[in-house]
């Protein structure tokens, strides 16, 4: 993918970044702070979504347990809160520790096992962590916690007011997007991608396939971690439902949706995704005012639609403009 | 005489009831093309496995170079020298020709764990992969994807990666499999010009490569190694005919 | 130490584990012989729960409840597999885990239209409403109703896996589709009637469950995990595997979360004991997973010659 976009697809991503760039601007000008609400939700969601990608679309590791990082990250704000500790550093140290750690313990064991046991392993250790916040009475247990202040960073950047908090997790999800184009197109990123086509002609090529996935898997989950930091100081409220396992299969359903394996693929797919929750229950109370709670069942035929017909996702769609706009233009 | 790059000694594998690899004792020297021969089943492909360290061994060892392989792990050995091709081509097909083969140059030059420089701006890397593909005739295929060029460059491109590997040892494990009479030529003269670089084992089913390019020759034979000769030893050995030269050449 | 409350937990354990093993079981042949996930598969448990309940409310009694329940998932198995299912057997597990995933929102959303979002309680018949005696200790009937059905079941499954023809093509199945292609099975046939079987048993659990707890919507969606781990502990395709596996958690779970506590007073504070022992009763099968795979990576009863 070039700098200067010469496809549709690139073309739609470049005009989607410079909205969200300017997009505080015009939701505070319009008056419509719901919709800034809603883009914060989107964009924190995509940061998660492209963390999975980074091991799920380029590395073959489909983790059903992804969720897991974004509630370790929001309680490493939520329990410092919990005792006054605001400090923003104390917060992003605690989520990139705790959550590289979590990572590579629980990476030590489920990467030994592929395919269904990994799916499963990954689904049973989310559940493992899940429960243990469900248990932990002193931070709310099944209840969560409220946050009360957002993380503070004195003398750097405030995190205050709903327009910086947004160009944080903007600003978040462009280094995201621009490490893991470089990751991925880098040396390491190639013996990433080869092992999800071949691992065992990667082996015999000798790479230790093994440890480059551990460190990827680390590197996916601190990022994930980051996301529900920000997810904490957004929300101002967290609780163990943050990592159920269902979140961690709407986190697969954004990145399929959009596009697994491209860079820009989970950020369209959490778009479509948060947009659909959204505006999906008012188009069924549209239709009839008693529908209004029956959304989940449009959502879940296009779910199986999505797999059943639709391959490639919403980038997949895209690309297919681009070959065609190639194809007329010669 | 020279000191034998590889040794295995008393080798043996089996699944279940049956013997795959029934204590099988081999010298291969370096500088030599050795080949293997043997009807279907006769445990080439379980060997080649056990030495390339995909397959572990249930007794017996194999030495390389010195060192005792028996337990080290197939990427080890790779970067101890000891590299393969296989015979369903398994180049990864959603990459580009030069990306293959720069793959198989960063899997022996040290560490891939460099996290920011793309590839492609490389240079050097870019340079030595054109060179292995000048070497097998490939340099025009290289932007195409592997899955795009044919069957034939497909074992071209599989060799180059082999080869990139900067192997001592060259496990080839039927490099001629379904190749036309013409490309089959080339190969064959391509791996005689190898001869001078590396020490090859080599697996094959085309009796007429086998004999062009092999100075010694072992016949496998229901897990075992029947005979272990010069080509022109073996050619007149009786019990080889019987068991397997037999069914060929009649 | 309390004997009568220990024999009670044990009860109640084995109880969780032969509820666990009426999902599990299914889940495991669907798993080893399509190499099918399904996530969905809780929503089985919860659908059955449902309609045991509506047939109990149109004053019917609980046993012929049962019995129409049954081939009431008999059928909506069948459907499913018909439908949606048979088109995911040879698409890869992200595309099945996914689309399973989008079935279990419908099923939800559908049971939510149907019967609405509060849950359903099912009344119990009164001579299972009661207490047995067992010299000094009294145990709920009902829960011997569901360690006996639980019982049953399996004995009627290993019965029919281990001595008649369709278990044999089962158990073929489990290790070696091709095989039993090449016997000439219809093996659309045969994948429909295992898919069928395992709603109808995963159902039935949903049925025996309710009355204890109610039918509510979402309540396969946490019980289904745990089935998973039962079958990746058992060995994907192992109905064996399965049952012990089954047994196991349940015990492992049921006695974790009662005697863990006391346990880790032995050699901790008071004060520590007590935060951590439910954090950690409720970690106990997935760390018991961690060890099986670390160990086995197959799960302990993998069956001959599957995939590796």
């Amino acid at each position: 993918m070039g700098w200067i976009p010469s496809t549709v697809s690139g073309r739609c991503y470049c005009i989607i970044l410079f909205f969200l760039a300017g997009a505080p601007w015009i939701f505070l000008w319009t008056n419509q702070p719901f919709l800034l609400d809603l883009l914060c939700r989107g964009l924190i969601l995509a940061i998660a979504a492209t963390s999975l990608n980074l091991i799920m679309g380029y590395g073959g590791m489909v983790s059903l347990g992804h969720a897991a990082f974004i509630g370790i990250g929001a309680y490493c704000v939520g329990i410092p809160a919990y005792y006054d500790i605001y400090n923003g550093w104390v917060h992003l140290g605690l989520t990139v520790v705790v959550s590289a750690i979590f990572a590579l313990l629980t990476g030590l064991v489920s990467l030994r096992t592929k395919g269904v046991y990994f799916i499963m392993i990954t689904l049973a250790f989310s559940q493992m962590i899940y429960f243990t916040f469900v248990s932990l009475e002193e931070y709310g247990g099944d209840d969560g916690l409220v946050i009360y202040l957002r993380s503070e960073f004195p003398d750097f950047l405030t995190m205050q007011g709903p327009v910086a908090l947004y160009y944080w997790i903007f600003s978040t999800l462009l280094l995201t997007l621009f490490l893991v184009h470089r990751l991925v197109h880098a040396h390491f990123g190639r013996v990433i991608v080869g092992a999800k086509h071949n691992e065992q002609r990667m082996q015999l090529l000798g790479f230790d396939t093994y440890r480059y996935r551990l460190t990827c898997y680390v590197i996916s989950g601190v990022i994930c971690g980051l996301a529900g930091m920000l997810l904490g100081n957004f929300t101002g409220f967290i609780s163990p439902e943050m990592m159920n396992w269902i979140r961690s299969g709407e986190l697969i359903f954004m990145v399929v949706m959009g596009g697994s394996g491209f860079l820009f693929g989970p950020l369209i797919g959490t778009g479509a995704f948060v947009f659909l929750e959204q505006y999906l229950p008012e188009f069924m109370k549209f239709l009839n005012p008693s529908w209004l709670e029956y959304w989940h069942l449009p959502f879940g035929l296009l779910l199986v639609l999505l797999v059943l017909v639709g391959k490639g996702g919403i980038h997949g769609m895209l690309s297919k403009l681009d070959s065609k706009a190639q194809q007329s233009s010669k | 005489m020279t000191r034998p790059l590889l040794h295995i000694s008393g080798l043996c594998k089996s699944f279940g009831g049956i013997v795959a690899t029934d204590h099988i004792d081999l010298e291969i020297r370096p500088g030599f093309i050795h080949a293997i021969i043997g009807p279907n089943g006769a445990g080439k492909t379980t060997l080649i496995a056990q030495l390339s360290g995909t397959l572990i061994p249930d007794a017996g060892q194999i030495k390389f170079n010195g060192h005792n392989i028996t337990s080290l792990s197939a990427p080890n050995r790779v970067k101890l020298g000891l590299a393969r091709s296989f015979q369903i081509t398994s180049v990864l097909l959603p990459m580009t020709v030069l990306e293959n083969v720069m793959l198989a140059i960063q899997g022996t030059d040290g560490h891939s764990y460099r996290f920011w420089t793309p590839i492609h701006k490389d240079h050097e890397m870019l340079d030595r992969g054109m060179t292995y593909l000048q070497m097998v005739g490939l340099e025009d295929r290289a932007r195409y994807l592997a899955a795009e060029v044919s069957h034939g460059e497909q074992r071209q491109l599989e060799i180059a990666m082999t080869l990139a590997l900067k192997p001592r040892l060259l496990l080839l494990d039927e490099p001629m499999a379904g190749m036309g009479l013409e490309e089959s030529a080339r190969m064959i003269r391509f791996l005689a010009g190898l001869r001078e670089q590396t020490t090859i084992l080599l697996i094959e089913h085309d009796m007429d490569a086998v004999f062009s390019l092999a100075d010694t020759l072992s016949v496998l034979v229901n897990g075992r190694v029947i005979a272990t000769d010069t080509v022109k030893n073996i050619r007149a050995n009786p019990e080889v005919q019987r068991a397997y030269l037999g069914d060929d050449h009649a | 130490m309390d004997w009568g409350l220990l024999l009670t937990q044990l009860m109640n354990g084995l109880q969780f584990g032969l509820l666990l093993f009426l999902l599990a079981s299914g889940l495991t042949l669907i798993f080893g012989i399509m190499d099918f996930i399904n996530l969905s598969h809780g929503s089985f448990y919860m659908i059955g729960a449902y309609f045991c309940g509506s047939i109990v409310a149109r004053g019917e009694s609980f046993f012929i409840a049962v019995l129409f329940a049954l081939v009431g998932m008999f059928v909506v198995g069948a459907l499913v597999e018909w439908i949606v299912a048979r088109r995911l057997y040879r698409a890869d597990h992200l595309d099945q885990v996914l689309a399973t995933f989008g079935l279990i929102l419908i099923f939800d959303a559908i049971v939510h239209i149907i019967w609405g979002p509060a849950g359903m309680a099912i009344p119990l018949p009164e001579f299972l409403d009661g207490q047995v005696s067992l010299g000094t200790l009294e145990l709920p009937t009902y829960r011997l109703v569901i360690i006996s059905g639980g019982l049953l079941v399996a004995g009627i499954l290993s019965v029919l896996v281990t001595r008649s023809r369709l278990g044999m093509i089962i158990r073929a199945g489990a290790s070696n589709q091709t095989m039993v292609e090449a016997l000439g099975v219809n093996i659309h046939k045969l994948f429909l009637i295992v898919f069928a079987i395992g709603a109808t048993m995963s159902g039935f659990a949903g049925m025996l469950i309710a009355p204890i707890t109610e039918a509510s919507i979402g309540m396969g969606n946490d019980i289904i995990i745990i089935a998973f781990v039962v079958v990746i502990v058992g060995g994907i395709g192992s109905v064996k595997g399965a049952f012990y596996a089954s047994i196991l958690i349940g015990l492992i779970d049921t006695l974790g979360r009662s005697y863990l506590d006391d346990l880790m007073k032995l050699f901790m504070s008071l004060d520590h004991a007590e935060t951590a022992a439910p954090a950690l009763s409720a970690m106990l099968i997935y760390i018991l997973m961690a060890i099986v795979l670390a160990f086995k990576p197959q799960g302990l009863f993998p069956p001959a010659g599957i995939r590796p």
